[in-house]
């Protein structure tokens, strides 16, 4: 079996996929910028104040695709599967899949209500979606 | 041209220099932070913001993920590399572009974690951002620019939406039935081909994604003097524009249904002096039928959510009122990978009247449009045939 990508991550994301690992969705807040993805500044000023806060796992569904050709042979197994943006409640977009619901296009709704879950890459848990 | 470089001198001036926070061995910072650091350093020893840059210069990663990672939209964008010289050769080229209102805040960024591991490991794909979305399988552009057309079907109806990606794939086909040299010269499509291509990448067909060939092309420019020596009709190059809005992260996209040509195409037009109806050919680079579709709205061809309509009815198809990709496109003429430059091979080809069966009546000024990354960059040509 083809091994799972594992994300690859930077100084600034390592919070980021521990907290993944420990169940939490962790978001960088400068001040009362919160952001998405995590750099080493903030991109509303360019401060170095940098908090990181649990999301609440709150989303609501963006856009999506539904992925018919595997765009690598490690997700020959996953296809017909849901990639999508979604929306948190902090405000922020985000890349992710949706789950536990069937990959047909009239089952998604965009603005749809989702919950925050997570999947196993490999060992590294990566935050995923699905309906509240 | 020596007298031309001379008035250059002393015309644009260092106001800002500064390194990133901390140098030495600091594998808490990634390679972009370091860039991101020195930027705002530099920044504040000039006085002048962020949101002051409007030119943005850079080694090692694209602009666009730069850009993407410090917010800035640049209108002029330089991703020069020829290793450690490049941040040097990118104040020559600063120097130019102020000088020719390209951009009037230059902003040259570099950082590298050499000592640190981490330099070593940029990401999945090589960009530090796949991180967010290779392990998803969120890979390469079918499903990224589905995701951005499924947002469009969205706001503009599904059925519409449909209609027009269809009307695209089948006008484009047409041309490339006439280019010998397209992948599918022998291969006609119906709307019901079209309808019934499997699914890549829903909601795009097949055939609504381009081709991937092996191919290559290249330009000659020259100045206008020294082109009333050369063999042809010298096409001359009447507006420009470029930039970028987002990198390699689509999700970082202010607005899935408007691309950078918001900016682009107007500006290309302002400096041409030239209005929409001006146009006798337009060759837009088509990654998806949806490129097209987002992208005529974006240069302003028509508005937001009237793509459909302007397309209808086969209007962009030989013998069209709209003629749009006459080569066949990246949809069925070639498409290597990157595909921008065989916009312009086929618009001044055009413009001299050398396409044989596919010539146009009538082409004077046509528009060249490149869409890079994940509708990510624009860059907007309008050129003319005309002395």
């Amino acid at each position: 079996m083809t091994e799972k990508i594992k994300p690859i991550p930077q100084p600034e994301s390592d919070k980021y996929w521990e907290g993944a690992n420990k169940g939490k969705l962790l978001l960088q807040k400068f001040g009362d910028h919160i952001q998405f993805y995590p750099r080493a500044v903030s991109t509303k000023d360019g401060s170095r104040d940098v908090e990181w806060i649990e999301a609440s796992g709150k989303a609501t569904l963006y856009t999506f695709t539904i992925v018919h050709q595997p765009p690598h042979p490690s997700f020959v197994d996953d296809i017909p599967y849901i990639a999508a943006i979604v929306t948190l409640e902090e405000g922020v977009n985000m890349p992710t899949r949706i789950i536990d619901i069937d990959p047909e296009p009239e089952n998604l709704t965009l603005g749809m209500d989702l919950k925050l879950d997570f999947i196993d890459a490999d060992g590294q848990k990566l935050p995923v979606f699905k309906p509240a | 041209m020596k007298s031309l470089r001379k008035s250059l001198s002393g015309k644009a001036a260092i106001v800002g220099v500064a390194e990133s926070d901390k140098l030495g061995k600091v594998p808490e910072i990634s390679p972009l932070g370091h860039h991101a650091q020195a930027a705002h350093n530099a920044l504040e020893d000039s006085g002048l913001s962020i949101s002051d840059v409007d030119g943005l210069f850079t080694a090692g990663y694209s602009t666009y993920d730069v850009g993407e990672y410090l917010g800035i939209e640049p209108t002029y964008t330089d991703s020069t590399i020829v290793g450690g010289s490049s941040f040097v050769i990118h104040l020559a080229h600063a120097l130019a572009a102020i000088n020719a209102g390209y951009c009037e805040v230059a902003l040259i960024t570099h950082g590298q974690s050499g000592r640190s591991d981490r330099a070593r490991n940029r990401g999945g794909g090589g960009m530090p951002a796949d991180q967010y979305t290779s392990p998803y399988g969120i890979m390469g552009p079918p499903i990224n620019y589905a995701m951005a057309a499924r947002k469009y079907m969205e706001m503009y109806g599904e059925d519409r939406t449909r209609q027009a990606l269809a009307e695209i794939a089948v006008s484009t086909r047409k041309w490339a039935n006439m280019n010998e040299k397209a992948y599918f010269y022998d291969k006609t499509m119906s709307f019901d081909d079209y309808h019934e291509s499997r699914w890549v990448s829903w909601p795009f067909h097949l055939m609504d994604c381009c081709l991937v060939t092996d191919a290559g092309a290249a330009i000659v420019v020259t100045s206008i003097e020294k082109a009333k020596d050369t063999k042809k009709n010298p096409i001359k190059i009447l507006g420009v524009g470029e930039g970028h809005d987002h990198g390699s992260l689509i999700s970082q996209m202010p607005d899935l249904t408007r691309t950078f040509g918001r900016n682009t195409g107007p500006r290309a037009l302002e400096m041409a002096g030239l209005d929409y109806k001006d146009i006798d050919l337009a060759m837009i680079y088509d990654s998806f039928t949806h490129t097209v579709l987002v992208t005529l709205e974006s240069l302003g061809f028509c508005g937001p959510g009237e793509g459909p309509d302007f397309v209808a009815n086969q209007v962009t198809a030989p013998g069209g009122s709209f003629p749009l990709n006459t080569s066949g496109g990246g949809l069925s003429y070639t498409h290597p990978g990157m595909y921008g430059i065989f916009t312009v091979v086929e618009a001044v080809r055009q413009l001299r009247g050398e396409t044989g069966e596919r010539q146009l009546d009538k082409c004077d000024i046509a528009l060249a449009h490149g869409t890079g990354g994940l509708l990510s960059s624009t860059g907007t040509v309008l050129l003319t045939s005309n002395n």
